[in-house]
């Protein structure tokens, strides 16, 4: 029995402990703001929040994340208001969409850990997330935005 | 009855088959649809796109896929301006697939141009059968009536009616004629030219937005399919006793392949393992134990094919556009040039992979899907589960990218053989790896250029040959030249002002599936056309830009019909929409401008590259400044777009599109690459067929979109085949390393 934490709930799991987390937030819980973009860590697209740190839950096993406190994109915001949230839709971020989930959650944790991000930490931080429409410079400028430095 | 005639790219395919007819049978709508008074409880749906509720609501019905262009937004948008709505009180419906709604195909950059117009109508008939509604209650002049945000005004008076009021009593106005309706002109649109935040901005940045791999039916269970490692392969033999054993695992499933050729959107074939959950069937199907029979595909190689699609690009082939007398011209000997480019196979790869859910009913089916094409999910399901398409209801959900790949339902007519085997409703997700390697490929092309100048270095003839395995070859196994639409993409309506010109295309036989990706047969005959003239250029030694203006010639629209050459143009007329030249000047002059093209000298290193190409009936100018460092990587620094897209209904969301392009393009520049050997494709994931990521798609693309008045053209898809060649072109500029073949990653820079 795999106990977590998941947007503040506990949480009990008792099947596959090698099942990424990505597919118990998905089917079991229904959360499904977290995607699937490649299933091997390549994409971004299923970026949550392990105890604050950005994760890729498609290659994270039930059983490496006991214990932990889990944030998916619906447990960022109860209102759907993070900063980083209204930046995006203040530039106009999605095309698509389906990436965003991850994109936001990766740029909440980037500045968390970088307030002020230049846009070489930005690169390195965003290049994980990958986004097929090419939203990448709007991107951009919601992180700056959000972390109120110039553009 | 009169009718409006809609018509989209793949009107060629009418010609070509029967099975395709649900592509251009759907393409009528009807006047009465546009405007069929029916009145029930108050309410009123004065056209198939538009309801109005007696609180208010205004409902407008969004009949085209939203994949990320934003056009769940934009018609809908467009209706509520003619109709003088607030888009506060305006509700964005989805509809499902029915052909009562004109084409659903949301492909080919023609939803504004196809739909612009019956939009302001279906708005506009709409807004007068209001404003007479209240003029019948107020016993007033119908010219006092105006409709006004929501309401219609009485302006002797002020006195107002809202259209909730009013609906039920609009329903019993007669349908006023065509003739009889004034659409607003650009002075008064409140959104159009404007723009409002899209529909599903919110749910987009929460977590919300269901997309179809997020769909759900109560009882469904998940399904994950193993199919034939090479296209047309058949199953010999299936040992699935370790995959029945993986926990959450509920059944094997054999899954028939194609019934008869041509392939169409028909399932694959292969084994789906049928689990509790998404993770136990991926296990399960690893635990397969399968033996195929590989079938006559298995010899393809793409290295084999490259040399042998080079080969034939070098010998005569169909002609298909021809200007005075190339060989003459050539045999009076001079300064010629000649070239071979090539460009690789490509894979669409949305973010979010193919995927369904499906119950099938007693004899109906009902299916959830991320689709492009929901009329074509009715035709397909429908006959791979031998019921009416009639019975087929297909909901649209939000797609994670489509770029083309979701126009073809193969993945959701498996869901559908699927459930009615299992009697039970059945999601279908397709993984990463199943999408890389068994997608509708862009296909992979080939061209021969030749060109003899004179003293000033401009081309006095012109021969141009390409071969490529054409898309028409998944709905005609026997096709082995480009269809009309192909070579209209930009090769026969190749703009330039050369008085010598032979365009010929190749025969090549098809081993895998075709499919159209954006931009389609632009990626590879823009790339070979605006590559070879800025070689032309540089043999001449002159400045790009200006060289392309010069040999453009003067502002012309081009009769194709007077030279004899078949041009399809997009499907519309050519006096609609010739190919004009002055437009493509307009574009090329303002990209110069606004990127400082003359200011800025290429150094060693870092340099700008140009390109311009007509397509999907716009007009597009690129330059790129690009810098290739010591170790040969490339960064591009910006990217610039000039763009003349006719009348813009929303200009951020028209940038966005252009941005996206870039990036897009910046792929197939840098990296995109699919390869088949022993008959299967070599490539599985991203991390071996990559796309652009933040620190490799262009820093920033500025997108200027210049004012125009002429009547919309598409902006999903222009953007990408001019921005492929500034990119390659800012590369020989920085480097002297010419890019022919595509990726540039095949081209030793440093």
């Amino acid at each position: 029995m795999i106990r977590l934490k998941v947007n503040g709930a506990e949480r009990t799991f008792d099947g596959d402990p090698q099942m990424p987390l990505l597919w118990y937030l998905r089917d079991e819980l229904d959360l499904t703001g977290t995607k699937l973009g490649c299933g091997i860590s390549q994409c971004g697209a299923c970026t949550v929040h392990i105890d604050g740190e950005a994760r890729r839950s498609c290659v994270l096993p039930m059983s490496a994340v006991a214990g932990k406190a889990i944030t998916t994109i619906e447990g960022l915001s109860p209102s759907g208001t993070h900063p980083v949230q209204e930046a995006w839709k203040a530039c106009a971020v999605p095309q698509c969409g389906y990436c965003q989930s991850g994109q936001i959650m990766q740029a909440v944790a980037l500045l968390k850990e970088k307030p002020k991000p230049t846009d070489a930490d930005i690169d390195e931080a965003m290049r994980g997330n990958i986004c097929r429409c090419g939203t990448y410079q709007r991107i951009r400028q919601a992180i700056k935005q959000a972390a109120g430095v110039k553009k | 009855m009169s009718r409006v005639q809609l018509i989209n790219r793949r009107d060629f395919l009418g010609g070509l088959l029967s099975a395709s007819a649900f592509l251009v049978g759907s393409t009528l709508i009807t006047d009465e649809a546009l405007a069929a008074p029916a009145a029930g409880g108050g309410a009123w749906s004065p056209s198939v796109y538009l309801g109005i509720q007696p609180d208010g609501t205004v409902v407008v019905v969004a009949h085209r896929s939203e994949m990320g262009t934003g056009i769940r937004t934009g018609l809908p948008m467009i209706l509520a301006d003619e109709l003088e709505a607030d888009w506060k009180r305006v509700k964005i419906d989805q509809a499902i697939g029915d052909e009562k709604y004109g084409s659903q195909n949301t492909d080919g950059s023609c939803s504004i141009v196809d739909f612009y117009t019956a939009f302001r109508e279906a708005g506009a008939t709409a807004r007068l059968m209001l404003e007479r509604a209240a003029a019948a209650k107020w016993n007033a002049s119908p010219s006092d009536c105006k409709a006004k945000n929501h309401q219609v005004v009485h302006t002797p008076t002020g006195r107002t009616l809202g259209y909730g009021e009013l609906a039920a009593l609009a329903a019993q106005q007669p349908v006023p004629r065509k003739e009889e309706l004034k659409l607003k002109s650009p002075g008064e649109f409140r959104y159009v030219g404007k723009g409002v935040p899209i529909t599903d901005l919110d749910d987009m940045c929460n977590g919300k937005a269901v997309f179809g791999i997020d769909a759900k039916m109560p009882g469904m269970v998940y399904a994950s399919v193993e199919r034939p490692p090479v296209y047309g392969g058949k199953l010999k033999s299936c040992d699935d006793s370790a995959a029945r054993k993986v926990r959450g695992v509920k059944d094997v499933v054999i899954l028939d392949g194609p019934k008869q050729l041509p392939i169409l959107f028909q399932p694959l074939g292969g084994v789906a393992v049928i689990a509790e959950n998404s993770w136990a069937a991926i296990q399960g199907r690893k635990k397969l134990k399968l033996e195929w029979d590989l079938g006559e595909n298995a010899t393809h190689d793409s290295e084999a094919f490259k040399k042998e699609l080079i080969a034939t690009a070098r010998k005569p082939g169909k002609v298909v556009r021809k200007v005075g007398d190339v060989d003459a011209e050539f045999a009076k000997g001079g300064k010629v040039i000649e070239a071979d480019y090539y460009t690789p196979m490509l894979a669409h790869a949305p973010m979010e992979p193919p995927a369904a859910v499906v119950e099938y009913k007693d004899g109906k089916v009902v299916a959830l899907a991320a689709t492009q094409n929901p009329q074509a999910v009715q035709e397909t399901v429908a006959n791979a589960v031998g019921i009416d398409k009639k019975d087929v209801i297909c909901h649209v959900t939000l797609l994670g990218g489509g770029f083309g790949r979701k126009s073809k339902p193969d993945y959701i007519a498996e869901a559908a053989v699927l459930s009615k085997k299992l009697g039970k409703p059945v999601k279908i997700v397709w993984s990463r790896e199943d999408d890389i390697q068994h997608d509708y490929y862009h296909t992979v092309a080939a061209m021969h250029m030749k060109a003899v100048t004179d003293a000033k270095g401009r081309p006095t003839a012109l021969l141009q040959r390409s071969v490529f395995p054409t898309i028409a070859s998944t709905f005609d196994p026997a096709a082995r030249y480009g269809a009309d639409f192909e070579m209209a993409h930009g090769w026969v309506d190749m703009p330039f002002d050369i008085p010598n010109i032979r365009a010929e295309n190749g025969a090549a036989k098809n081993q895998f599936r075709v499919g159209w990706l954006r931009s389609v047969g632009n990626i590879y005959h823009a790339f070979a056309i605006q590559s070879f003239m800025d070689e032309l250029a540089a043999a001449a030694g002159r400045d790009r830009i200006e060289y392309f203006l010069e040999v453009l010639g003067e502002p012309r629209k081009i009769d194709y019909a007077a030279e004899g050459t078949q041009n399809s143009n997009y499907g519309r007329s050519h006096q609609d929409h010739p190919v004009d030249t002055g437009r493509l000047r307009r574009v090329v002059e303002a990209v110069a401008q606004h990127s400082g093209w003359k200011q800025k000298k290429a150094r060693k290193g870092r340099a700008l590259g140009f390109a311009a190409h007509r397509s999907f009936l716009s007009y597009v100018a690129a330059v790129a400044d690009v810098e290739v460092d010591r170790a040969g990587k490339i960064r591009i620094h910006r990217v610039d777009v000039a763009v003349d897209a006719g009348q813009v209904i929303h200009p951020d969301r028209v940038k966005a599109q252009f941005e996206g392009a870039a990036t897009f393009a910046a792929s197939i520049a840098l990296f995109g690459e699919i390869t088949i050997k022993d008959g299967r494709i070599q490539q599985s994931n991203l991390h071996n067929y990559p796309v652009a990521r933040i620190d490799q798609a262009p820093i920033v693309t500025h997108v200027h979109l210049l004012p125009s008045d002429h009547s919309p053209g598409g902006v999903g898809e222009p953007g990408v085949p001019p921005i492929v060649a500034a990119i390659t072109n800012a590369v020989f500029a920085a480097t002297g390393k010419r890019v022919r073949h595509l990726p540039i990653s095949k081209t030793k820079l440093v």
